[in-house]
């Protein structure tokens, strides 16, 4: 022992900082007012890090929908914190923690990846708190992983939008794919809902292509693609990487050469608002929000997040404002008394949105909304929103009422894995 | 200096009482659940400033064994069921400890700027594991579904209990630390980072020292695994990534090397000034950037360093003004001892 104080005697002064530290840190506990008691909802968003762009839309737009329907609820006034998660779970735990122990929130909103809401959903389970996820699509958290406690409000499960872009692939006449995605979860959700509708219908995957989250360079990928001689290609592609990956699909010349049909997150206007419309002009994608639609619900969004913003706005966007609207109805429901969990979940899952941003929405028996896919084709921005951006996508057909489980029942569907790179729903001819 | 060596204690002393009491002075659950944090990620700090402090290796690979020890915490309970405690603390470190003696053999083939690129390189190929052997760590999404166990007296399932196990394990480190690096190792360790040549002249293997500081840090650094595992419940690729190695480093410099508690200080700076600046602006990873330039710039030597030196500093204007008042000018050379 002798030898640690011994130690520690050069290092006295550090010892007073720290006490002294400590001594402040505990003069910090605050008190608060019991009449009337504001509703505290913690939102997390991803305003640091990889997805801080991400993050500052669904920011940008929750606060839109409360600015413009007013902050009370039965004479309760709503108080929103913002915790940023920085695009990592770990520090998504951390500030789930924050909000829920230091802040008291009485619902979750968020966060932005499926990796940080699959971290924090057994914490916020655990502590019987209302998780609402607007944008995590981690399948699994509403399927194999259900809980009473996380519902997606205004949300998807990652290959919701893309059963339909199987089947629809098929009846076009494709028979042969390749496909090409980020190596990680969201990845192997999105392809394998491809996958598995097209090869039930009879068509044959050539190729499966999994790249590096954060490449910048295609090409050899892409001669790949152009070796095997596909009918068409599918893409699964999020943020730099849905850039990198259309400006060089065009550079190469093989827009317009081999039909190319993407996932929702590779046009999503976040990544095509960057680039020249002759990049992206007309490629075929599915998604759950169409930014083009020609509906009020959603052209009144547009327009008010356009002229906020000056900006069209991503799906994240329509996402978070959506989420409002449907907890500010939930809670009305309750008269504003979220302190009665049970009462606010059952509340939340009733909610019946005849239209919004999205089109129609209503959850299934597993916390997921059951709701429109679109076929969307990007197209140059026409009407009063055209001075925000130059392409949109616009709707070509829509499949309406899409559930998670596509034309299975659940229990049939459960009986398969999520999707992976060993599972990819693939039906052996 | 015995008076001094008395306040040592007392000051000892009243922090771990302190340290002890935290959860009971009516502190909210989350300041208690940042010093958790902090505990931790003071395990995982001292433990790469054996390496950086002490030996003289600046190793970029310690989030891996970090990550190493996490790993086993979720991949043995998800998929073999072992949930006993002790059972898998050791084969944690055990399993890091192997890690670092193959790693240690190809990194310790080269010195210095070789040396971080090789420890670089190997701590991306375990975060590359992680992040694509999907079917065994869960890829990018990571591990859930496990849960703290209680530990002899530990009831880890409430946040105190969590807290007096993470500060346990601290003060059981800290204390190996400190007699390591005082024991005939840990001075040849200094010595082999001083003087390379002479020491091996002397007929140290200096190869071996450095080739088992290296092993034995990995060693602490599982262990802290093993807790942010258990305290998260969640394991996920984050935490062996390059950000993690970069982190802990910031932490030993940011507090001061070779001081083993200054790497501690760092750890608690980081987790507490990163959730305050964050609560106040979205800008707050400029302000860290900032305040790590800063650093570097007035206090290279890390906090505890600048501190050991203003009070040098105190100390011998006291010395030379009582020196003054007793000799006369000119006799007295204030650094003691002859001039080289």
């Amino acid at each position: 022992m002798k030898r640690v104080f011994a130690f520690l005697r050069h290092h006295h002064v550090a010892a007073y900082v720290s006490i002294c530290a400590a001594a402040l840190s505990l003069t910090t506990v605050s008190a608060r007012g019991a009449e009337n008691p504001p509703i505290r909802i913690g939102v997390l968003a991803s305003e640091s890090g990889t997805a801080a762009a991400a993050g500052h839309d669904m920011v940008t737009a929750w606060k839109l929908y409360w600015a413009e329907h007013g902050d009370t609820v039965s004479g309760r006034k709503i108080q929103f914190t913002f915790y940023d998660t920085g695009s990592d779970p770990a520090r998504a735990l951390t500030v789930a923690r924050q909000a829920v122990e230091q802040d008291h929130v009485q619902m979750i909103v968020g966060p932005y990846l499926a990796n940080e809401g699959l971290a924090v959903a057994p914490y916020a389970i655990q502590h019987e708190i209302p998780f609402l996820e607007p944008t995590v699509s981690a399948d699994d958290l509403t399927q194999r992983k259900v809980n009473k406690y996380v519902i997606r409000v205004a949300g998807w499960t990652s290959s919701q939008p893309t059963h339909p872009a199987g089947d629809w692939a098929y009846d076009k006449g494709y028979r042969t794919v390749v496909t090409i995605a980020d190596a990680y979860a969201f990845g192997y959700e999105n392809v394998g809902g491809f996958n598995q509708t097209f090869t039930d219908k009879g068509g044959k995957v050539l190729k499966q292509i999994w790249t590096p989250l954060g490449n910048t360079d295609y090409s050899p990928y892409l001669s790949q693609i152009e070796a095997a001689k596909p009918d068409v290609v599918f893409v699964e592609m999020v943020g730099s990487d849905a850039v990198h990956f259309l400006q060089q699909w065009h550079a190469f010349g093989l827009k317009g050469k081999i039909p190319l049909i993407a996932n929702e997150t590779t046009t999503d206007q976040s990544n095509t608002r960057t680039l020249p419309p002759d990049v992206v002009d007309g490629i075929i994608s599915f998604g759950h929000f169409a930014e083009g639609r020609n509906d009020p619900a959603t052209q009144g969004f547009d327009a008010n997040f356009a002229a906020k913003t000056g900006k069209l706005p991503s799906y994240m966007a329509a996402a978070f404002f959506t989420a409002a609207q449907w907890i500010d109805d939930a809670m009305l429901k309750v008269h504003g008394n979220v302190e009665n969990t049970d009462a606010f979940l059952a509340a939340v899952r009733s909610v019946r949105l005849a239209d919004s941003a999205f089109g129609p929405l209503q959850l299934d028996a597993y916390n997921n909304p059951v709701e429109n896919i679109y076929v969307r084709r990007i197209e140059t921005v026409t009407g009063p929103l055209a001075k925000y951006g130059k392409t949109w996508n616009v709707v070509l057909k829509t499949y309406p009422n899409v559930s998670q489980f596509w034309s299975l029942s659940p229990q049939q569907y459960l009986k398969q894995p999520v999707y992976s790179t060993a599972f990819q729903g693939i039906k052996a001819p | 200096m015995i008076s001094r060596s008395w306040r040592n204690i007392a000051i000892i002393g009243v922090l771990l009482v302190l340290a002890i009491a935290v959860p009971r002075l009516g502190l909210p659950a989350f300041y208690v659940s940042l010093l958790t944090q902090t505990w931790i990620y003071g395990i995982l700090a001292m433990s790469l400033d054996l390496l950086v402090g002490f030996t003289g290796l600046v190793s970029f690979m310690q989030a891996a064994f970090f990550g190493i020890g996490a790993y086993v915490v979720a991949i043995g309970a998800t998929r073999y069921h072992f949930v006993d405690f002790w059972l898998t603390l050791v084969v944690a470190v055990l399993v890091a400890g192997i890690a670092a003696a193959a790693f240690g053999a190809l990194a310790l083939r080269a010195e210095d700027a070789g040396f971080i690129i090789i420890t670089l390189a190997l701590n991306e190929i375990v975060w590359g594991l992680a992040y694509q052997w999907v079917s065994m760590s869960g890829g990018d999404n990571g591990i859930t579904g496990f849960l703290r166990v209680n530990v002899g007296p530990f009831h880890t399932t409430d946040n105190s209990g969590f807290y007096y196990l993470s500060l346990t394990a601290l003060i059981i480190c800290l204390t190996l630390l400190v007699l390591m690096v005082r024991s005939p190792f840990g001075l040849v360790l200094v010595g082999a980072r001083e003087r390379p040549r002479r020491m091996a002249a002397l007929g140290y293997n200096v190869w071996l020292f450095r080739y088992l500081a290296l092993v034995i840090a990995a060693m602490f650094a599982a262990v802290a695994g093993v807790l942010f595992a258990y305290y998260n419940e969640f394991v996920g690729p984050g935490s062996l990534s390059l950000d993690t190695t970069v982190q802990v480093l910031i932490m030993v410099i940011l507090g001061g090397t070779g001081t083993l508690i200054g790497p501690l200080l760092g750890a608690g700076i980081l987790v507490f000034l990163s959730n305050a600046l964050s609560d106040i602006t979205q800008r707050w990873v400029l302000i860290l950037g900032a305040v790590y330039v800063v650093t570097v710039m007035y206090a290279p030597d890390g906090i505890v360093g600048l501190i050991n030196r203003l009070a040098a500093r105190a100390r011998s204007r006291r010395e030379l003004s009582l020196a003054a008042s007793a000799a006369p000018a000119g006799a007295f050379n204030p650094r003691g001892g002859p001039e080289r």
